[in-house]
């Protein structure tokens, strides 16, 4: 890398920042519990509008992985989200009713929040439809990770989106409150991603899955990117740059090995195909605040009027973390 | 009445459950001996000493700040072992552990094991030039360098001087004599090793080198105890195991079953909240009583396999976090496979034939422009592997190396055309664990076959000539390391069953069987008339070799078929 390109970078990081301060100010706290956060805790950042109904067992999944404290940021709820969130002694909440795709899908709140609450801390940024796994999460608390991490000197863990979805139509199956969104959507599909590297950011950029094979097979270099960063020891100079795909400084992004061994990595199991999704899908293509004009939802849409079934004979059943390590989505590393 | 085996023990983060082991060695009637790093800040120490003030087996040595790497450690080791000897005499051992080492036997198992072995000193000590256990380059230079410098806070002046000193080619002189020697920090030493090591009147000396000797607490006393120990067993008592970076392997919860067969007396670095360890090994539960000597075996090999993972990773494997640089992939493609050019033009039953006498999985024109053919008409293979050719041409390497990782352990052939994609051809030709065979030429047959205009076959066969023109060169690249076989199309029909038997042995999934039957090959009569029409057109077909115009070839099979064993 030339130094004049990664000047361009470390300019780009800072116009990040300043965006992220200047975004923060869109932010009302609505329950501000950061007070309790420990030196040591994990804590968890996310963005999100209208889930009411994840939100019991994400906050449970999350609790029961060891992370301490949720600062999240509700963008405009009108499900009691807000609400819902206020009294759990463990979140500090923001509202924003302002644009989504301004704020860059949330990363400049999220990063705003980050700078000022997450400094020294793990930090793991996940929708609330995103279940993250780690080798030996069944058995060993994130702690246990971030400490195996600090004590290897690594500072970002990388963990795939890895797509979940029903057999069936996927609104055959009614989500209700407080459901664990992995009983009903518990297929994916295992070796149909592929890679290529980010030369500038020097991330790698995957692609496939469920939602290529389904919904992408005519336009697959516009499918969505499923490479992600969402743990990262945070240090008030980093910046996520695009969602949680990448980051800047540049360093944090190669969270892989380039001379043939495997370093560790995890899993975002991806809920949201569930029957859920296609209200969210219609309500999204109203707003038009996603990516690209919402290109993935409109496909959705399309798709799915004539065929809700994104599951064919080769896909496969989730069972543990070690069947996605078998399978090679992830990997233990040098962690034993 | 106190215990034959002393214990030192050197602490510095995680003091509760120091404090915990210093506890149950205490119970157990050992004297424990504490040294707590002076990094250590005073109040936490404070507390800590406070909270074990009423042990009357515990002691607490003069602070030195350690750093990893440094002096400290040793000048620590040497101070907390001095005051051990001097205030329990009854101690015939002394055992070097630290606040995140763990007993898995009780007390009394390594006691009676010591006292059984009165003499022998437990430390492992190896001269560097006969174990490859070092990081960073440095061994023998360990011994030979001044390190001035912290390798942690300041690395870049601690490289900058080792590569002076190389440069100038200074060497220190090594006191004495004495070989150098390394190995494990853990050690256990009998009174008689360790004081005539702390009271040797050459001590200042020694000292005054190691103190700038590297990471002197895998040496100091490795290459010491050689000078006066009487029975060495060169290995550590302690079940320690390091990784490729060299630091500690960590023990948690779901360690337990390996730690408790595992026989070995005490175990380093236990997780500090791995709170199910600490119960089960420090708590009372009564465990059978064993004679067993340490076998930790089964550790060993889960931890060499996780440094292999790391190191090397598995052989086909592109994900999230391994993406080798190009020829670091220590097998490019998951498994080997088969790629036919030209055989399913030439023969019309190619594909099934190749599947009934290899077993393996045979797919047709995986490039195809359409779509990817998969064995049996599939439209999705294993993983969920589309055959839409929009994302298989998006990254054909990736839909390559995809299909033989989903599919690992099965042999897979496809066939392959100038039709064909050919992006994917470079990522063949450097894969040596591709199986090319081409009979160049043959793709004129379907043409020959076809119902189509003359004008339009010209072209088409002017488009493909030129295509695998490119394709032939492109393997025949001195950096090419598949197995390539070309035959132009002439030569093969001489005599078809030789090619066809070698690369049937070459996949290899029949046991040197003679091939009984053959696939049957489209009727060429008056093919050679076809390439002697293009001809006339301008075109001149060469990559067939050279083809008689008439009569047809002499290899038209008969139409009825030899008798063969049905298997």
């Amino acid at each position: 890398m030339r130094p004049w390109q990664s000047y361009k970078l470390r300019l780009r990081r800072h116009r990040l920042r300043i965006r992220a301060v200047r975004k923060r100010r869109e932010l009302t706290s609505v329950a501000d519990r950061t007070g309790q956060i420990a030196p040591q805790d994990v804590l968890v950042l996310s963005t999100l509008r209208n889930e009411r109904r994840r939100l019991p067992h994400f906050l449970k999944y999350y609790r029961d992985m060891g992370v301490k404290h949720f600062l999240i940021v509700d963008n405009g709820s009108i499900d009691g989200s807000g609400d819902y969130l206020r009294d759990q002694p463990d979140v500090s909440l923001w509202h924003t009713n302002r644009s989504y795709k301004r704020s860059r899908f949330g990363v400049d709140w999220l990063n705003g929040i980050a700078m000022k609450h997450g400094h020294g801390h793990w930090c793991l940024t996940v929708d609330p439809d995103e279940y993250f796994q780690f080798p030996f999460c069944d058995t060993r608390p994130i702690q246990a990770l971030t400490d195996w991490l600090d004590a290897s000197s690594i500072k970002s863990f990388s963990a795939m989106l890895l797509d979940m979805y029903p057999k069936g139509r996927i609104d055959a199956q009614p989500f209700e409150e407080g459901m664990n969104p992995l009983d009903i959507a518990n297929w994916f599909d295992a070796g149909n991603y592929t890679i290529k590297r980010n030369k500038r950011f020097g991330n790698l950029w995957i692609q496939g899955g469920a939602r290529a094979r389904v919904f992408f097979p005519e336009q697959p270099e516009k499918s969505p990117a499923l490479n992600k960063v969402p743990l990262v020891k945070w240090d008030r100079r980093y910046a996520y740059a695009s969602s949680t795909h990448m980051l800047l400084p540049r360093g944090l992004n190669l969270v892989y090995d380039e001379w043939g061994g495997e370093k560790a990595s995890g899993i975002l199991l991806h809920t949201k195909f569930l029957d859920t999704f296609h209200e969210k899908a219609t309500e999204e293509l109203e707003r038009k605040e996603h990516y690209s004009a919402s290109i993935e939802y409109r496909a959705y849409a399309d798709q799915m009027r004539d065929n809700p079934d994104m599951w064919c004979k080769w896909s496969e059943k989730y069972i543990n973390w070690r069947q996605l390590e078998i399978l090679g989505l992830m990997s233990k590393g040098n962690w034993a | 009445m106190t215990m034959n085996v002393g214990i030192v023990m050197l602490v510095h983060t995680a003091l509760d459950r120091a404090e915990q082991i210093a506890r149950h060695w205490a119970a157990a009637g050992c004297p424990v001996v504490i040294h707590v790093d002076k990094n250590v800040p005073r109040p936490t120490h404070d507390a800590f000493r406070a909270a074990l003030d009423n042990e009357d087996l515990i002691r607490f040595s003069r602070r030195h700040a350690c750093e990893w790497g440094g002096w400290g450690i040793v000048a620590g080791t040497q101070d907390a072992a001095t005051l051990l000897l001097n205030e329990y005499a009854d101690v015939r051992h002394v055992y070097l552990s630290s606040g995140s080492c763990l007993p898995l036997r009780p007390v009394k198992e390594l006691a009676d094991y010591l006292a059984d072995r009165p003499h022998t000193d437990f430390i492992e000590s190896a001269t560097t030039a006969d174990v490859p256990w070092t990081v960073g380059g440095l061994d023998a230079e360990r011994f030979t360098l001044r390190f001035p410098f912290s390798w942690k806070r300041q690395r870049f002046l601690f490289d900058r001087f080792v590569e002076l000193q190389r440069l100038v080619r200074f060497k220190r002189r090594i006191p004495n004599g004495i070989v150098p020697h390394m190995g494990s920090q853990w050690w256990c030493l009998t009174r008689q090793t360790l004081s005539a090591i702390l009271e040797d009147d050459d001590r200042a000396t020694y000292d005054r080198y190691f103190r700038r000797v590297w990471i002197p607490d895998e040496s100091y006393f490795q290459t010491l105890a050689r000078q006066y120990g009487v029975n060495i067993e060169s290995r550590s008592l302690t079940l320690s195991k390091f990784d490729f970076q060299g630091k500690p392997h960590i023990f948690y919860d779901d360690h337990l079953q390996l730690l408790r067969r595992s026989d070995c007396f005490v175990a380093r670095k236990i997780w500090p909240q791995a709170d199910r360890l600490y119960d089960t090994f420090l708590g009372d539960a009564p465990t059978p009583a064993q004679q067993a000597e340490p076998n930790p075996g089964k550790i060993d090999r889960i931890f060499a396999r996780a440094v292999e993972r790391r190191t090397r990773g598995r052989p086909g494997l592109y994900m999230q976090s391994r993406f080798p640089n190009l020829g670091w992939e220590n097998g490019q493609t998951a498994d080997k496979y088969s790629v036919f050019q030209g055989f399913a033009d030439l023969f019309s039953d190619f594909e099934s034939w190749l599947a009934r006498t290899t077993g393996a999985g045979v797919h047709g024109h995986l490039f195809a422009p359409d779509r990817a053919h998969f064995a049996g008409g599939q439209t999705v293979i294993q993983g969920a592997l589309s055959d839409s050719a929009g994302l298989r041409d998006m990254n054909p390497k990736g839909f390559l190396t995809n299909l033989t990782w989903n599919l690992r352990g099965e042999r897979q052939c496809f066939q392959f055309g100038p039709a064909d994609n050919q992006k994917i051809v470079p990522h063949l030709g450097t894969d040596p664990n591709a199986q090319v065979s081409i009979i160049s030429g043959a793709w004129a047959v379907p043409l020959f076959q076809s119902n189509r205009n003359f004008g339009d076959i010209r072209t088409l066969a002017a488009k493909y000539q030129q295509i695998e023109a490119t394709m032939l060169t492109d393997l025949r690249k001195p950096h090419v390391k598949a197995r390539v076989r070309v035959w132009t199309m002439a030569e093969f029909l001489e005599a078809p069953m030789e090619p066809l038997q070698t690369i049937i042995d070459e996949i290899g999934q029949t046991t040197g069987r003679r091939l009984t039957e053959a696939p049957v090959m489209k009727d060429l009569a008056g093919f050679g008339q076809f390439l002697q029409n293009l001809k006339n057109q301008g075109m001149h077909p060469y990559l067939m070799g050279d083809f008689p115009i008439d009569p047809a070839p002499k290899t038209q099979r008969p139409k009825t078929r030899k008798p063969y064993l049905v298997q």
